[in-house]
């Protein structure tokens, strides 16, 4: 009962000590301050989603396309929700090395299914006559996919990334425990040395960072994807 | 000129589409492939725009085999309209239409201006040009289908069913609005549908097909109608064969007489006067212009010094002999309480009338001729 | 690009380990129970709070078809923010290092997936059911909970399935300030440079995974016999 008191005690002044942690001016700066690991985080995520994307996105269009291979996908996107994402970076982290190279495959590992099974079903999802009239007046098969079948996709496809984009900011969060630097850090220092006031400021930023994520894919799909479109799945 | 010169599609498991399949679509007129599902109608249209591949056989469009063409750049010269339109709906009205004309390198401007004309050809306003295709109606969409069809002005049209998908009324809205394209295009026309009367409607030749890929007559409408190759047939065409084969006829034959008439302004004594002398127990009642209101019953003529104008008897319906064929006419008659048609003229004033034994007697003469 | 860079073809190198050390493993059998109930009591608790709340804001958002947007608005927001956050933002402010701080971000997930669920499968009833129903004489509330839910059912056990993998999955995050279960594996594994420990927790993870979803998809066959799903 004490020691849970205590915690209380703590959380009670822990707020106001976030908030104070938050704008101290001096935390903003400096190779452990605000914005270099804001940058780094940003960084890492970019750059992971873009492997990412470079992997899942040709993979779900060829599979949405020829409309194989949805077993596979389902059972990729299974695994990838069942492996906790610590577990595989804790792994990666002691056969390869702490640091950057062993996160970057569980990062990918764990982004690439959302792109893929949001892709290929999006894909699949296009009305079939749709595919026929576009062959039947003579566009060929890659313009079909190109002019038709992405742009009715698309709505999918936005979501697939904006779901693996989110991933991968939580990834990266998590990963900062084996060495990747980035927002989590505050977070695995803070708890580690019972600074609770960072551990807030960390949790704050990186929820921020996430809804800001978030917010740009929203805004990007309001501008990709054609009014017409957009009515029929809303 | 369309040929199709022993087609025959087998399918991997085996089933047979299309078998030993052989008909010319000629020039200019409305070719309809007409039958139940699964007759092989469907597989044959496509075959002509080679998103199916014949097994065997050979079909020609313009003298050439189509099969030595790229699919790609025949379809380009091939409009192609499917039921619920294919509209992409990512893309608005007018840049639906403007597809094809974009495919074969029109510039966007160009395309657009070919579009607009095409929207105004098929019917529909200006305003629809920006709007997406699920703003609009079924029937809406199938006229944009259409002229999205019609954009590169191909000579060949190719129809799957394309208005099956809407109600009847906005159906014969669209089947007329085909013919009066027709009658100003004068495309090479194939037209699939399983519904026979479309067919006869629009046909200017029919291919009627069944299970299996048999082609089992291949005929102008009125012989499909009047001489049907085999039970088949007869069963598909349905009742009434010989009352709808007299639309065929044109009611222009028909010789009319002057009946007896009245005005709104006649005394009831005037009347009984004039059916006396015409010796009839009807009075056909016309207004100022000469227009028909209605049919007058001597009988129910009692006592009174005018005549009751609203009892007066409908008419039914009027019938144009220049314009309507026997079949109206007939009705026409069956519909009037006095057994007689009455006939106007384009202002819809009465130019005569026939009764039962002179439209039979133009319905004798008529299939004596079939 | 950093990462790019920053990856020498060298620098991949495999640090040679001892992988599996069978031996530790069995004798750990006891700890891995241990920390098991732990672990899926956390998971099970956040997932059945979020049944327990998307259950009524799903029945409502298929009775008031307005008012799903904004629920779906907030829940996917909600949805968004990543799990270690959250959990160390309640740990630092509001409920210190307690279970709550794992079960209540946890539950939320739960309620996002679960609530779509809910709706959809609400909404997906064809509505001549409902409108048979109410022909027989059904009240609304009676007819929603023994006409539509029921008939609802595969829909809502497909979102228990992925609410309940990912949970189990999610409570791993928890093991980072401490809070208890399989996470410890990792932690420790790491720590000690120990990969039979991080590889023993991964499967045991994934087989409770497998094995809840598995008795999920059964009771979805016995408790919805009718819907076969073809997927």
């Amino acid at each position: 009962m004490g020691s849970e008191g205590q915690v209380i005690a703590a959380a009670n002044t822990s707020f106001g000590g976030v908030i104070s942690y938050l704008t101290s001016g001096s935390h903003w700066h400096g190779s452990t301050g605000f914005l270099d690991r804001i940058i780094q985080h940003l960084q890492y995520s970019a750059e992971t989603l873009l492997i990412a994307v470079a992997i899942g996105l040709p993979l779900g269009l060829l599979s949405g396309h020829t409309g194989r291979g949805g077993a596979v996908l389902s059972m990729l996107s299974n695994a990838s929700r069942a492996l906790p994402t610590l577990g595989l970076l804790t792994l990666f982290a002691i056969l390869i090395g702490v640091g950057l190279e062993a996160a970057v495959i569980p990062l990918v590992f764990l982004a690439v299914p959302s792109i893929l099974v949001n892709t290929y079903v999006g894909i699949r999802d296009v009305d079939r006559s749709l595919v026929d009239a576009a062959r039947g007046m003579g566009l060929r098969p890659w313009q079909v996919l190109l002019r038709i079948e992405i742009p009715v996709a698309l709505p999918l496809i936005v979501l697939g990334l904006r779901t693996a984009a989110l991933q991968v900011v939580s990834t990266a969060t998590i990963a900062a425990f084996v060495g990747l630097g980035g927002l989590g850090r505050y977070i695995i220092d803070g708890q580690a040395s019972r600074n609770f006031a960072e551990l807030g400021a960390g949790a704050i930023l990186v929820a921020a960072f996430a809804i800001a994520t978030e917010s740009i894919f929203l805004v990007c799909q309001r501008f990709l994807v054609s009014p017409g479109v957009r009515a029929r799945t809303s | 000129m369309i040929r199709f010169e022993r087609v025959t599609k087998r399918y991997a498991d085996g089933t047979l589409a299309v078998d030993d399949l052989s008909f010319e679509c000629a020039d200019g007129e409305i070719t309809v492939l007409v039958g139940t599902s699964g007759c092989g109608k469907t597989t044959s249209l496509r075959m002509i725009n080679r998103l199916v591949d014949p097994t065997s056989g050979t079909i020609l469009v313009g003298g050439e085999d189509v099969t030595k063409s790229d699919p790609a750049v025949l379809r380009r010269n091939m409009g192609y309209v499917i039921q619920h339109g294919g509209l992409f709906p990512h893309r608005t009205v007018i840049d639906n239409i403007a597809t094809v004309p974009r495919l074969l390198g029109a510039s966007r401007a160009k395309a657009r201006a070919r579009a607009y004309d095409l929207l105004a050809l098929v019917g529909l306003s200006e305003s629809m040009a920006k709007r997406y295709p699920y703003q609009l109606s079924g029937g809406q969409q199938q006229r944009v289908g259409v002229a999205r069809a019609l954009a590169a002005d191909p000579p060949v049209l190719l129809m799957d069913e394309p208005f099956s998908a809407v109600d009847p009324v906005v159906r014969g809205e669209l089947q007329h609005e085909l013919q009066r394209l027709q009658a100003q295009l004068h495309k090479t026309i194939v037209f699939v549908t399983h519904d026979i009367d479309e067919a006869v409607k629009l046909g200017d030749k029919i291919a009627v097909m069944q299970v299996g890929g048999h082609l089992v007559q291949f005929d102008t409408p009125e012989r499909i109608l009047a001489r049907p190759e085999n039970d088949f047939v007869e069963s598909f065409v349905g009742t009434d064969r010989g009352i709808r084969w007299l639309s065929f006829f044109a009611a222009k034959g028909l010789e009319l007489r002057i009946p007896a008439t009245i005005e709104t302004t006649t005394s009831a004594d005037e009347a009984r006067r004039i059916a006396r002398d015409a010796s009839t127990d009807w009075l056909l009642a016309l207004d100022a212009e000469r227009h028909p209101l209605g049919w007058l019953e001597v009988a129910a003529l009692n006592g009174g010094a005018s005549i009751d104008l609203a009892g007066l008897r409908s008419l039914g319906h009027t019938f144009r002999p220049d314009d309507d064929s026997l079949r109206a006419a007939l009705d026409a008659t069956v519909l009037s309480p006095a057994g007689v048609a009455v006939a106007v003229d384009d202002q819809g004033s009465v130019v005569g009338v026939a009764d039962h034994d002179e439209v039979t007697r133009a319905i004798r003469a008529a299939s004596g001729r079939a | 690009m950093a990462l790019l860079t920053g990856i020498q073809p060298g620098a991949l190198t495999f640090h040679f380990h001892k992988v599996s050390d069978w031996a530790w493993v069995t004798s750990h059998i006891g700890y891995f129970w241990q920390l098991s109930r732990t672990h899926l009591y956390l998971a099970f608790v956040a997932v059945a709070i979020g049944l327990v709340l998307a259950l009524p804001l799903g029945c409502l958002a298929a009775r008031v078809p307005r008012i799903y947007p904004p629920i779906l608005a907030v829940t996917t927001m909600l949805y968004s923010l990543p799990s270690l956050a959250v959990i160390a933002f309640l740990a630092s402010s509001v409920t210190g290092l307690s279970d709550t701080t794992v079960i209540l971000p946890l539950a939320t997930y739960g309620l996002a997936v679960l609530v779509r669920s809910v709706t959809e499968g609400l909404n997906n009833v064809p509505n001549e059911v409902s409108i048979a129903a109410t022909a027989m004489g059904y009240r609304s509330m009676r007819r929603l909970v023994t006409i539509e839910l029921p008939a609802a059912v595969p829909v809502i056990i497909a979102g228990l399935r992925v609410a309940t993998v990912s949970s189990i999955s999610l409570v791993t995050v928890g093991s980072l300030i401490g809070i208890g279960g399989l996470g410890q594996l990792f932690i420790a594994g790491e720590n000690t440079d120990f990969p039979t420990e991080i590889i023993a927790g991964l499967v045991i993870v994934a087989m409770w995974a497998l094995i809840f979803d598995g008795l999920f998809l059964l009771s979805g066959r016995i408790l919805a016999p009718w819907a076969r799903r073809a997927r």
